[in-house]
């Protein structure tokens, strides 16, 4: 199994996102680096819309995670409702 | 650590680079200055191109005009990337609402049959006519000389994309799906198409930049933008479908826009020499027949009767705007 | 009036479809070899475009929006950072360095890639790809200028940037190591420059690059530096999809492409490595406060991250490349041998260059047990001895440069440090100098490539590298000078040692006026 990861700048757009990430994938695991947030996880991460609307009160659009993303790893799967990072070996 | 710098000055050792010190004087620059002006490298490279081994990689030869100073040609728009952008957005922003209250109030369900007929039959398989402008523009940035004319050239060819992509949503808000593929098989084999699919593919194999520029920039969309997003629209919006003037609203400011920017190519290329100005008329004149050949069905099609007098109308204001940018057309 | 389809929400994936891939036809009043006329001469096979997957779905309207606000915003950040004088919040102005060697070295690159992704947006004949493509070539755009944007303020109060992002690239010796990289990849075809940039600079590569580089301008105070690297990483998200879906696309479209695709990643990737090492240069010497090592950050970002790639890549027959061993070893190295090189050319650079102190050498020891202390502490201790008694040494000529990567000859044997790794190749008749096996096989794949390389050493011996209307008769004719010049490099000013410079007197005194009350 190999790490996924993705990578956001640290602010307070972010911080939502964030906990939504570390409570929808259970065994990720958070690295706080100088401005930016990466999170890795074995295998792969799926981003949830819902959850993000859960935090933010408001309608989210995954494509909105662009704004604030500086790097991803694995293959990218992305429609309406979830945003999933994975390698497929 | 934190400095307050309330009362300090620092005074500057410079205001700007070299060459634009160089070019513009001792003062500071804009962003559009700093970020076009000699960005591309000029005479140095260290191997020939597999795909085009009698030139190098940014060579002025691959075009017949000639400019002493490319950087000539500069966008009265004075577009960087963050200037465009931050411009479309705020156009785009205006055009989803647009969007957003059709769909919502079902305004397309009022447009009169015949209209929305018409919309389907004319603009939707322009998407097509548009993705030919995205592909032209694409080339002219990839192997034109000097930023400040590839530059623009390339937030033209996103344009054409993003033009296509509201033609195309235009198709899915009257129709469906369905409407994209009947109009691509219109554009592929009805017989009103063919003429304008012949040109558009005709341009697609071009090899000159500045003739691809001239060709799809001046001549096709001179004609034809005025006659969908001027004429045709007229017609739309006093017949009662204000729903289809909404959503083209993008394409009527940004043919206008665009138009200046290309006008202001022509005029300095023009004003360069007697042979570009030669050849760019010369260009002019075999590409207006051609562009007007392609566009007879299709203003058959919009106006009926007055489509002759209709396309006379355009070649003279079009014929006038050369003449006023120094050609001799 | 019939209410059906438009009354269905179309998703994103639908949606995207609609919006770009119908939009192509097959041309039938123009041959496809005409529309599309480098499709096929690297020897790819592609059978089927629509099989080509989209992984981000951005419209253009949307492409707008989002991208607006990204400029909104680092554009803030950056007016912000010159109205507060941010330049006097650095850790030290040495750390310009850095940032010289990037708007000089890096920034031109993103122009070339700009034009270059343009290209290849013309040119493939599916959509798809198409449309990514662009979409990288105006993103490309947006990186060279904000970097120019956010590094214009330094050059109003420092030395080194003034000749902008382009004119020495074509001119300055050390220079020509990224430009004949990128020079190299747009001469070749639209697919081989996928597999160069898409995939080996963008995926695999530009952690590597960006990752370092922004880490170190957060660390040094240099947020000008951060907000672009930044901003421009969220762009390089896409563009690391689209350099892997291209691999896996034409690796799943023939098994004839394998054999072609392997041969470019394993030129790529060495070719990569050796522009890198300036980065790796640039981690290890040039940073006042260091957030990791180049051996660091090559074990995180190379060897775990690209090893789950080249796992990945492992069921379409794909090997990881040769080249790799040899950087196991020189990972340990290569940082310290530039760097030396570097210094004793110091009067020829475009930047301040510097030799380590007492505590920067203790942390290289630490970083590098195996190597430092027995390899290079002896050497740079014997350059501190000769400038302390005044004997600061420079070289008086300029090195020999490798014809591939063009990297001085400076790397040593992957089983001996202690000797210069030459390797020599015959060419219709003419012998030509490598710095490596890597370098060499890439030579003797293609050398009528190579052989048209320019390398600036040769060109300034040649006497081709001097200001127009130079006369070389004149008595006491000074080469160097005039080469310094034709470059824009302010002798005196922009080069040799930070120590004395200029730059180091300014910051002192500027940052004197901001601090105390005189």
């Amino acid at each position: 199994m190999s790490t996924v990861f993705i990578a956001f700048q640290t602010n307070e757009d972010t911080r939502p996102i964030v906990e939504s990430i570390l409570a929808d994938n259970p065994g990720s695991v958070l690295d706080e680096q100088p401005a930016m947030v990466k999170i890795n996880a074995e295998g792969s991460l799926v981003i949830k819309r819902e959850s993000i609307e859960e935090r933010i009160g408001r309608d989210f659009d995954l494509q909105e995670l662009q704004i604030n993303l500086i790097t991803i790893s694995g293959h990218l799967d992305e429609d309406d409702d979830t945003f999933t990072l994975s390698w497929k070996n | 650590m934190q400095i307050d710098l309330r009362t300090v000055a620092i005074k500057p050792l410079r205001n700007t680079f070299d060459h634009l010190v160089e070019r513009f004087g001792d003062k500071p620059a804009s962003r559009y200055q700093e970020g076009s002006y000699n960005i591309q490298q000029e005479s140095i490279f260290h191997y020939r191109p597999a795909w085009d081994a009698d030139n190098v990689l940014f060579d002025k030869k691959r075009t017949k005009i000639q400019m002493k100073d490319w950087y000539a040609l500069k966008d009265p728009r004075q577009y960087y990337y963050g200037s465009y952008t931050i411009t479309r957005a705020r156009q785009q922003d205006a055009a989803e609402s647009s969007f957003e209250m059709i769909e919502d109030r079902g305004l397309a369900e009022l447009v009169p049959a015949d209209l929305k007929q018409m919309a389907l039959d004319v603009l939707v398989p322009m998407r097509h006519v548009e993705w030919g402008g995205n592909m032209g523009n694409s080339y002219i940035t990839a192997y034109g000389y000097g930023t400040v004319i590839t530059q623009p050239c390339l937030y033209h060819a996103m344009d054409h994309l993003g033009v296509a992509q509201y033609l195309t949503r235009i198709g899915l808000v009257l129709d469906g799906p369905e409407a994209l593929d009947t109009a691509k098989e219109a554009w592929m084999s009805g017989a009103m198409w063919q003429p304008m699919r012949r040109h558009v593919e005709n341009l697609l194999v071009l090899q000159d930049w500045f003739e691809i520029f001239v060709a799809q920039n001046l001549v096709l969309e001179g004609l034809l933008n005025p006659m969908l997003y001027d004429y045709l629209d007229a017609e739309f919006s006093a017949k009662g479908a204000t729903a289809i003037s909404m959503m083209t609203r993008f394409m009527a400011e940004w043919s206008a826009e665009t138009a200046k920017w290309v006008d202001a190519q022509i005029k300095v290329a023009a004003a360069e020499s007697a042979e570009n100005k030669a050849q760019l008329s010369a260009w002019v004149t075999q590409y207006r027949a051609e562009t007007l050949d392609a566009l007879a069905p299709i203003a058959k099609r919009s106006f009926g009767d007055k489509a002759d007098e209709l396309l006379a109308d355009l070649t003279s204001e079009f014929n006038a705007r050369c003449a006023k940018l120094g050609l001799a057309v | 009036m019939d209410m059906k389809a438009n009354k269905k929400k179309l998703g994103l994936k639908e949606k995207y479809a609609h919006m770009t891939r119908g939009l192509d036809w097959e041309t039938t009043y123009q041959p496809k070899e005409k529309v599309f006329p480098q499709a096929t001469f690297e020897g790819i096979k592609v059978h089927d475009w629509d099989k080509w997957e989209d992984p981000f779905r951005l419209t253009m309207d949307a492409y707008w929006k989002y991208q607006a606000e990204k400029e909104r915003k680092l554009y803030a950040v950056l007016d912000a950072f010159a109205q507060n004088n941010g330049h006097l919040g650095l850790t030290d102005a040495r750390y310009l360095s850095a940032v010289k060697l990037f708007l000089t070295g890096i920034s031109p690159l993103e122009y070339v890639a700009h034009r270059g992704f343009a290209a290849a947006g013309r040119n493939f004949p599916g959509v798809g790809p198409r449309v990514a493509c662009l979409m990288q070539s105006i993103d490309e755009v947006r990186h060279a200028q904000t970097q120019i944007h956010a590094l214009s303020n330094y050059n109003k109060f420092y030395e080194g940037f003034h000749a902008g992002a382009t004119h020495q690239i074509e001119r300055v010796w050390y220079l020509s190591v990224p430009k004949s990289f990128f020079d190299d990849a747009f001469s070749a075809g639209p697919f081989e420059w996928m597999i160069a940039i898409g995939f080996s600079f963008e995926y695999v590569l530009t952690n590597l690059l960006f990752v370092p580089f922004m880490s170190g301008a957060a660390y040094n105070g240099d947020m000008a530096t951060v907000t672009f690297g930044f901003s421009a990483q969220s762009d390089e998200a896409r563009h690391m999809t689209l350099g892997l879906e291209c691999i896996k696309f034409m690796l799943e479209q023939d098994p004839d492409n394998l054999p072609i695709v392997q041969k470019w990643i394993d030129k790529w990737a060495w070719r990569g490595i050796r522009v890198l090492s300036l980065v790796a240069t640039m981690m290890d010497y040039m940073l006042p406060k260091r957030v990791m090592s180049w051996k660091e950050a090559w074990e995180i970002y190379f060897e775990q991250n690209g090893g789950a790639l080249f796992n990945d890549l492992a069921k379409y027959g794909i090997k990881v490349p040769e080249c790799i061993t040899q950087c196991t070893v020189d990972k340990e190295h290569i940082s310290h041998q530039i760097w030396l090189t570097l210094c004793t050319h110091g009067h020829a650079m475009a930047l301040h260059t510097w030799l380590p102190n007492a505590d920067e050498m203790d942390w290289l020891s630490a970083k590098y047990p195996n190597t430092f202390d027995k390899y290079y502490r002896p050497r740079f201790e014997k350059l501190q001895e000769l400038a302390d008694k005044g004997e600061r040494f420079y070289a008086n000529t300029l090195p020999m440069l490798c014809q591939v990567c063009q990297i001085p000859m400076l790397f040593t044997e992957p089983d001996d440090p202690t000797k210069i790794c030459y390797r020599e190749s015959e060419y219709q008749g003419e012998k030509y100098h490598t710095c490596s096996d890597g370098c060499k096989h890439i030579f003797d794949d293609e050398p009528e490539k190579y052989i048209q390389a320019w390398l600036p050493v040769h060109q300034v011996y040649m006497g081709n590298c001097w200001p127009e209307g130079t006369d070389p008769t004149v008595e006491g004719f000074n080469p160097l000078a005039k080469y310094l010049e034709w470059c824009h490099i302010e002798d005196g000013k922009d080069n040799c040692d930070y120590e004395g410079s200029s730059d180091q007197a300014n910051f002192a005194a500027w940052r004197g006026v901001a601090t105390q009350n005189v």
